[in-house]
């Protein structure tokens, strides 16, 4: 065999290589997805989801989970900003508790400084009163709320979160003053249910999944959700439909570092579209009973930036925030 | 009596030899993580949960409640042996339960704990079988006013806990408290003695002071002392097992110990630490031998230990009637069910009998697997006592690091476990109790939110809690645990003047 056919034969090799590699480049990522918060709560569990079903139909090779907890997100924000510029393999966790978060906690590090790829999911906000209420609408609590918003007593999450912003909304589309809300921010793990269901409080407000299995048992009233319209899974017509004016979703979604290029953008955001569309993904929505909200790209960064306009406004209405 | 029947369709469940298997798999991952200070069940959970997203429901579940009560095991092991409480939870064992295991004795003290631990979890899971339906209905009616009335009685029992000298003990006591004002403010959400920096926002970690105080702090002091005088350790000094004595001693704090950690368990904001605690001071004092305790006093580990099981067992109380997660593996648990579809809640024990009575049933199980694991072990845990000092120490400290970066990956995390450790350090050398400082850091912030809910909720009105009966009667006891050692001592003042 002459020298020139060996080099051909390498050549040709090397070709065959390369062409490989590249088909199969898209299936290569390896990505790292970090949640910022400690293994178990929403995020984690969104970040543990994508990782099952990324590597499950075969849209990256390999995925990464990490933890950083801490600060509503405001210190896994800081690290993805400061340590992965330019990276294109890197997606964060993020939603709309780190919105406020950010606010609250007067962060040097904002939205805007990381690359929005896409909302996934999105989970409303369900406004509870005990069995044995003499509320029985979203306009007997609009009612007593502008009687006197002081005495109506809410239970939900952690001061500044979406439950306290969404008991704000309620009282100012009822006509009250959000500013005078008696809001009782609870630490999670069910303190606030707990609350609601020995009749502590007047009415009670987080997501729907917390609050299920105890309105299907009959233990708690259900005035509504903040959806536009009556979802599929309830029996109430939304608040917005019973003619309180309050629409907001807690809703979780993906971003990347700063500094990334554009083909690096495309690719995560075509591997992230592969996600949502995958027969895995949507297994993992409805075991969770996560509702599906997906928006990409341009459309996802608009609602993004009209999200933190309107969250400022709310949280520096009720004193959380110093304009 | 319905409940036994089901109790024992339960147990057909658990028994299959698949489910055995991966009982046994819970309780040894438990059981090690248990021992590493820092990774607690929680985490472990929260790693295992894609991976058996694929196996039978029944078979993980199984698996998880296993390593729930492995973890409760493993934390007391290193408390009693080298004095780092694996998770807050353990903290009162280490003070009674490392005196015992330095004076030899490490041998009864890990076995009154393995045991009194059995014997709680079996009680409370008894409790949990036939009580959980009317407990829950108590829990619930717990209020912010009732839940600051029980952190009263504890700040009042925690002075058991000062050794010899209340003004040190008062000074540990609030520099815990301090420490708990840390970060933001639960119920205004503005942050306090954070001075901007974003990792202390979330308060201080528990697990962060215990390891730092404990660990860090013991490794530093016998460095300290080495070149004075070399501490001669020997592992066993008298019978490696439990004497008669030390039976006698033991099984009323193992009952007092369950009959305080399960109710306290089953609260929705209760807790592992606050029984613990009550345990300790009940014990020490109903002792016989008082002059035992603070150099290792077998009812102080036999106490808190079964406290600490069987609050363990309550807290599954809320959650599968209520689906009301109390603790972080609570929630974990919580979340494994989800994933299966299963909702926690009122409907559970309707819907899934076979899978919430098959979970109660393997709690026996792992209960007694954990006993049948332990008690062997013993013998070899304690020779951990003849590795010579330097590097049982240089252990420690790598481990508690580890454990801690594991925890929280974060540079701020491990200079407070530095300046922590040095902290213990000097109060050990000035004589200050440690105790009551993670104690304050704990009861703390509870104490204060829960009377500023209680406030909030009654437009501002104190007198709300005297009104709730719960809470009434609760100050009454923390009044008269208070005023009762005064009236006493002034009594026999009394009786020595009249005679």
């Amino acid at each position: 065999m002459s020298q020139f056919r060996k080099s051909l034969w390498r050549g040709a090799l090397a070709a065959a290589a390369v062409a490989g590699f590249v088909t199969s480049a898209a299936a290569q990522m390896e990505l790292k997805i970090m949640a910022p918060a400690a293994p178990g709560g929403g995020w984690d569990q969104t970040a543990r989801s994508m990782q099952q079903a990324f590597t499950q139909a075969g849209i990256a090779k390999s995925v990464q989970v990490t933890n950083v907890p801490g600060a509503g997100g405001s210190i896994g924000i800081a690290q993805l900003v400061n340590n992965s510029k330019g990276d294109g393999n890197q997606l964060m966790v993020m939603g709309y508790v780190m919105v406020g978060a950010l606010l609250t906690n007067k962060s040097p590090i904002t939205l805007d400084q990381t690359t929005p790829i896409a909302r996934l999911t999105t989970e409303y906000e369900a406004i509870v009163v005990p069995a044995d209420s003499p509320i029985k609408n979203a306009k007997d609590l609009a009612a007593a709320i502008k009687a006197d918003p002081a005495k109506v007593t809410w239970a939900g999450g952690s001061a500044g979160g979406v439950d306290h912003i969404a008991a704000a909304l309620f009282a100012k589309a009822a006509g009250a003053d959000p500013t005078k809300i008696n809001y009782i921010p609870f630490s999670g793990g069910g303190e606030a249910l707990a609350a609601i269901l020995g009749g502590k409080v007047t009415a009670g407000i987080s997501g729907y999944g917390e609050f299920e299995s105890q309105v299907k048992a009959g233990k708690l009233r259900l005035i509504g959700l903040t959806s536009a319209t009556k979802t599929a899974n309830v029996d109430v017509p939304s608040i917005k439909e019973q003619g309180i004016d309050l629409e907001i979703a807690n809703w979780r979604a993906v971003v990347a570092p700063p500094g990334i290029s554009a083909d690096q953008k495309k690719a995560l955001t075509e591997a992230v579209d592969k996600l949502a569309k995958s027969k895995e993904w949507q297994e993992i929505l409805k075991a969770k009973g996560w509702e599906d909200a997906y928006v990409s790209g341009d459309a996802f960064t608009k609602i993004l930036n009209d999200e933190i306009a309107r969250t400022k406004e709310v949280l520096t209405a009720v004193g959380l925030v110093k304009s | 009596m319905e409940a036994f029947y089901s109790l024992a369709n339960g147990l057909t469940v658990a028994i299959q030899p698949m489910n055995l298997l991966f009982a046994l798999i819970g309780v040894l991952l438990g059981t090690a993580v248990g021992v590493l200070p820092g990774i607690g069940p929680a985490l472990t959970v929260a790693l295992l949960l894609p991976i058996t997203f694929k196996l039978d429901p029944a078979g993980s579940i199984i698996m998880f409640a296993g390593i729930y009560y492995g973890g409760m095991y493993g934390g007391s092991t290193t408390a009693i042996l080298i004095n780092t409480p694996g998770e807050s939870a353990s903290m009162a064992t280490a003070l009674e339960g490392n005196k015992m295991a330095k004076a030899g004795r490490g041998g009864p003290a890990l076995a009154t704990s393995a045991i009194g631990s059995f014997v709680a979890g079996t009680i409370a899971t008894l409790g949990l079988t036939f009580l959980a339906p009317y407990l829950v209905d108590i829990a619930v009616s717990f209020g912010p006013e009732d839940y600051f009335a029980l952190m009263c009685v504890a700040f009042v029992t925690v002075s058991a806990t000062f050794g010899d000298s209340p003004v040190r003990g008062l000074t540990s006591l609030f520099i815990g408290l301090t420490l708990g004002l840390v970060g933001i403010d639960i119920l205004s959400g503005q942050s306090r003695l954070s001075f901007g920096i974003p990792e202390l926002y979330d308060n201080i970690e528990v697990t962060t002071l215990a390891v730092g105080l404990f660990a860090i702090g013991e490794a530093l002091y016998v460095a300290s002392r080495r070149h004075i005088q070399e501490e001669k350790l020997e592992p066993v000094r008298g019978s490696l097992w439990m004497t008669k004595e030390d039976w006698k001693r033991s099984w009323k704090p193992w009952l007092r110990g369950t009959a305080f950690g399960f109710p306290i368990g089953a609260l929705p904001a209760g807790g592992a630490e606050i029984p613990t605690f009550l345990s300790y001071s009940t014990e020490r004092r109903l002792t016989k031998h008082p002059e035992e305790f603070g150099h290792g006093a077998i009812e102080g580990v036999a106490g808190p230990e079964a406290a600490n099981n069987a609050s363990a067992a309550g807290t599954l109380v809320p959650l599968l009637t209520l689906g009301l997660p109390t603790s972080a593996t609570a929630a974990m648990l919580l979340a494994g069910f989800q994933q299966y579809g299963l909702n926690p809640g009122p409907l559970l024990f309707a819907d899934q009998p076979n899978l919430v009575w098959g979970l109660i049933a393997s709690l026996f199980i792992a209960n007694a697997m954990l006993l049948v694991l332990n008690l062997p072990l013993v013998g070899l845990w304690v020779r951990l006592l003849a590795i010579p000092q330097p590097w049982l120490y240089a252990g420690i400290l790598v481990f508690a690091t580890i454990g801690t970066i594991a925890a929280n990956p974060s540079p701020v995390e491990l200079i407070m476990l530095t300046v922590f450790g040095v902290l213990g350090f000097l109060m050990r050398r000035f004589d200050f109790p440690i105790a009551p400082v993670v104690v304050g850091l704990i009861l703390g912030p509870i104490a204060e939110s829960q009377l500023r809910r209680a406030l909030s909720i009654s437009l501002g009105d104190p007198m709300v809690l005297l009104q709730s009966p719960i809470s009434a009667t609760l100050l009454a006891i923390a009044l008269i645990a208070l005023v009762l050692p005064f009236v006493m001592k002034g009594m026999g003042r009394f009786k020595a003047v009249e005679d």
